[in-house]
C-alpha cells in the first residue's frame, strides 16, 4: 500500500526486513548499551555545590578512589530504563504460556489497594499498636489460605516458593527431631517429575534424596512409594497436579503410604491454581504446602515483583512454624517475634525465615484478589484455567504429540517432540520461532521425564479469542515444521534484538563481573 | 582394550583386569547437548552399583551419573572439570569419568553388551 505521496504505508510494502539503518536501531526497537557504557563516571546529573569546610570524621574509612558510578541526567536515566523495559515481554504485553509458572493477569485493583498509604507507608519497626490494620489484613489472608487448603496453620513469612519449601522441610525436620528420630529419618522421596527445587531444598538441609520413578501414565504409583518408604523416610515431596499437567489420582494412597512409614507429606503448591475451590490439600493428607501468592493469587512475578510463599501446615507440624506469627489478645493482634514469647504460648518454632514478617505488599494484593473474586470466583478461576489448557490440548492434538495420550489434563498441557522427529527441528527451535510470532515461548525441556517437553499453561486470564489466535499460530508453525520450512525454525528468532546466544560459552566461561573499559577507569581516577 | 558394557541409564564401563573405566555414552552426550560442568567421583570413594557417582550439567539439564558397578574409585578424570567439552567430543574415550576397582564382577552380567545396547537405543 502506498500513501498519497507514493510512500509505503505498511511494513509489508517495502523491503523493511533487509533495510539496514546507520544506527543499528529499528525505529522504536533500539539497541541499548549498559548504563555504565552510556554514563560517564566523571559526570553527574545533579549539580551540587561543593561542601563548605567540614571536619573529617571517617578516619581510615574514607574512600580513596571514586566509586565509578555512571553519571546521567534524569531524562537520560529515564530513557535508559524505559528502553530496557520495551525489550521486556510480560503478562501485560501478551499471552505468557510458561508452564508451571501460572503467569496470570495482575489485576489493577490489587495495585490500587497496595498503594493505600495505610499499607504502603507502614514500617516494620513501627509499634504494633499503630499497625493493627496491617496485622488484621495478614490475619485475614492467613484465615483464607488455611480455609482454602483445609489445613491447621500457616507460616506467612517465606518469600518465594523455594523459600516456602525450605520452611516446610525445616518444620518437618523439627518435628522429626522432637520425636527423637533426627539421626534415623533422613530420606526425602522425590518423584522424577518434581520441580528441580524440591530435591535441591531437601539436599540443602542435609536430607538424602531418593528418586521415585513415575509410571507409564506420568503419575506416581503408591505401591512404588510404599516400597521405597520406611523407617528412614522423613517425607515425600509431591506436586499435585504434577508437572506433566496430570492430577495424581492416587494422592491419598501415596499420603497413607508415607504416613504409615512415619514420614510427612510435603506438597509443592506451585500448581495450586488448578484445584483452588475444588480440592483441599488437607483432605488429601498433606502435612505442609507452600502457596505461591505470585502464581495462584495473582501477585506480580517474573521480574515484576517479589514472590511470596506462605506455607500451610497440618496439626502435626503447626507447633513448629517459624516466628513471627500473629496471635489474638485482648488488646488486639500481636505479632509474636521471638522464641521465648512463642514458647509461652505453647509453640516450638524452629526459628525464623525472614528479618520481618514477609511481603506485606503481596499480602494486600493476594487478599484483594481473593475478596474481589469471592469463593465462587476462585473456584471458577480454577475451572477456567483447566478448561483453557484443555482447549489448547484439543486444538493442537492432531498436529503435536501428547506423551501420555490425548486425555484431559489439568491447568497445563504437556507436549513432547515425537511429532518433530525427522524434521531436523528441535523443541528449542520451535520455541524460538514463537518469539518471531510475538509470543513468549512455553516452558521447554521440563519436566525431564518427557523428551523435548513443551509445557503450556495459558491460565484463566486468556479469552477464547486470545486462545484461538494462539492455537492458530502454533498450528501454522507446526504445519510449517512438517512441510520442511526448516529455516523458519533453525534461524529463529529473526526479529529479536539478538538472535541465538552462545549459552554454552556463557555457562562454560561465565563473565560474572563487569570490568570497565580502560577510558572509564582512567576517568575515575 | 576390554569389551564395553552398558546400562539403561546410558553409562558405559570398559573392563580391564579388575578395573572398570566408566562414563556416559555417545547417545547420552547427544541427548544432553553441550556439557558445561562435570563433577567427577572422588578417588577412594566406595560406590554401590546404581548409586550417584558423578554429576553432569549441560545447557539443558543437570543429571546424575550412576555407578554402573560397585567398587572403589581408584582414579578420576579431573581434567573434565576444566574442559567439560571433552564429554561431548569423545565421551567413550578421553571423556571417561572414573575408574572403579570391581568388588563384584558378577554385576557385569546384568549389563548390556554393545549389540544389546544398540538394539535398546533403537527402541527409544
Amino acid at each position: 500500500m502506498l500513501n498519497r505521496q507514493g510512500r509505503p504505508t505498511t511494513p509489508q510494502s517495502g523491503a523493511s526486513d533487509t533495510h539496514e539503518t546507520f544506527t543499528g536501531n529499528k525505529a522504536l526497537q533500539q539497541i541499548e548499551p549498559l548504563i555504565f557504557e552510556i554514563g560517564s563516571t566523571d559526570q553527574t546529573g545533579v549539580d551540587i555545590d561543593p561542601p563548605a569546610a567540614y571536619r573529617k570524621r571517617l578516619g581510615t574509612f574514607e574512600r580513596k578512589a571514586a566509586m565509578g558510578l555512571p553519571g546521567l541526567s534524569e531524562p537520560e536515566t529515564m530513557r535508559h530504563y524505559v528502553r530496557l523495559s520495551q525489550k521486556n515481554y510480560g503478562i501485560d504485553s501478551g499471552l505468557f504460556p510458561l508452564g508451571s509458572c501460572t503467569m496470570k493477569h495482575n489485576p489493577r485493583l490489587n495495585e490500587k489497594m497496595a498503594r493505600l498509604p495505610g499499607f504502603a507507608d507502614v514500617h516494620p519497626l513501627q509499634p504494633q499498636s499503630t499497625v493493627q490494620g496491617a496485622l488484621e489484613l495478614m490475619d485475614t489472608l492467613a484465615h483464607w489460605l488455611v480455609t482454602l487448603t483445609g489445613m491447621d496453620a500457616v507460616a506467612m513469612s517465606p518469600k518465594a516458593g523455594a523459600h516456602g519449601e525450605l520452611c516446610g522441610l525445616m518444620a518437618i525436620k523439627a518435628a522429626i527431631a522432637a520425636r527423637g528420630e533426627a539421626d534415623t529419618r533422613k530420606v526425602v522421596l522425590v518423584p522424577d517429575s518434581a520441580h528441580g527445587t524440591n530435591p535441591a531444598t531437601a539436599a540443602l538441609i542435609h536430607f538424602d534424596v531418593r528418586s521415585v520413578p513415575v509410571r507409564e501414565d506420568g503419575t506416581v504409583d503408591p505401591k512404588v512409594v510404599a516400597a521405597l518408604a520406611g523407617p528412614d523416610t522423613a517425607a515425600i515431596m509431591l506436586t499435585n497436579p504434577n508437572t506433566c499437567g496430570l492430577f495424581e489420582k492416587d494422592v491419598v494412597a501415596i499420603a497413607e503410604a508415607v504416613h504409615k512409614a512415619g514420614g510427612y507429606f510435603y506438597a509443592d503448591g506451585a500448581n495450586f491454581n488448578a484445584i483452588v475451590g475444588k480440592a483441599r490439600p488437607g483432605d488429601l493428607g498433606v502435612d505442609a504446602m507452600h502457596i505461591n501468592l505470585h502464581k495462584t493469587f495473582s501477585t506480580p512475578h517474573g521480574g515484576g515483583g517479589p514472590g511470596s510463599g506462605p506455607v500451610v501446615l497440618s496439626e502435626r507440624l503447626a507447633p513448629f512454624a517459624p516466628v513471627p506469627f500473629i496471635r489474638k489478645t485482648e488488646e488486639g493482634l500481636q505479632l509474636v517475634e521471638d522464641d521465648a514469647e512463642a514458647t509461652k504460648h505453647g509453640a516450638h518454632p524452629f526459628g525464623r525465615m525472614t528479618a520481618f514478617h514477609g511481603q506485606m505488599g503481596m499480602y494486600v494484593r493476594a487478599l484483594s484478589y481473593m475478596l474481589s473474586h469471592g469463593a465462587d470466583g476462585l473456584k471458577q478461576a480454577s475451572e477456567d484455567a483447566v478448561l483453557n489448557a484443555n482447549y489448547i490440548r484439543v486444538g493442537l492434538a492432531d498436529l503435536m504429540s501428547l506423551p501420555f495420550g490425548n486425555k484431559p489434563c489439568m491447568h497445563e498441557v504437556l507436549f513432547d517432540d515425537a511429532w518433530l522427529k525427522e524434521t531436523g527441528i528441535s523443541t528449542l527451535d520451535f520455541a524460538k520461532a514463537m518469539i518471531d510470532e510475538g509470543y513468549h515461548p512455553m516452558t521447554v525441556y521440563f519436566p525431564l521425564v518427557v523428551h523435548g517437553a513443551m509445557l503450556i499453561e495459558p491460565t484463566e486470564s486468556e479469552s477464547r479469542a486470545s486462545l484461538d489466535l494462539f492455537i492458530a499460530t502454533l498450528r501454522d508453525l507446526a504445519m510449517a515444521a512438517k512441510r520442511g520450512d526448516t529455516a523458519r525454525f533453525t534461524g529463529a528468532p529473526y526479529h529479536a534484538p539478538l538472535r541465538r546466544l552462545d549459552e554454552t560459552r556463557a555457562a562454560r566461561s561465565p563473565v560474572l563481573k563487569w570490568t570497565p573499559p580502560q577510558p572509564i577507569l582512567e576517568a575515575a581516577e | 582394550m576390554g569389551a564395553m558394557k552398558f546400562t539403561k541409564d546410558h553409562e558405559y564401563v570398559r573392563v580391564e583386569g579388575d578395573v572398570a573405566t566408566f562414563g556416559i555414552t555417545d547417545y547420552a552426550q547427544g541427548q544432553l547437548g553441550d556439557v558445561v560442568f562435570v563433577e567427577v567421583p572422588k578417588v577412594g570413594a566406595s560406590l554401590k552399583q546404581g548409586a550417584e557417582a558423578a554429576v553432569v550439567e549441560s545447557v539443558k539439564a543437570a543429571s546424575e551419573v550412576y555407578a554402573p558397578v560397585s567398587g572403589e574409585v581408584v582414579e578420576s578424570n579431573s581434567a573434565l572439570e576444566a574442559s567439560p567439552a571433552t564429554v561431548n567430543e569423545d565421551p567413550e574415550g578421553q571423556g571417561w569419568f572414573g575408574k572403579i576397582r570391581l568388588t563384584n564382577t558378577s554385576e557385569l552380567d546384568a549389563l548390556m553388551s554393545e549389540a544389546d545396547y544398540k538394539a535398546y537405543l533403537s527402541t527409544l
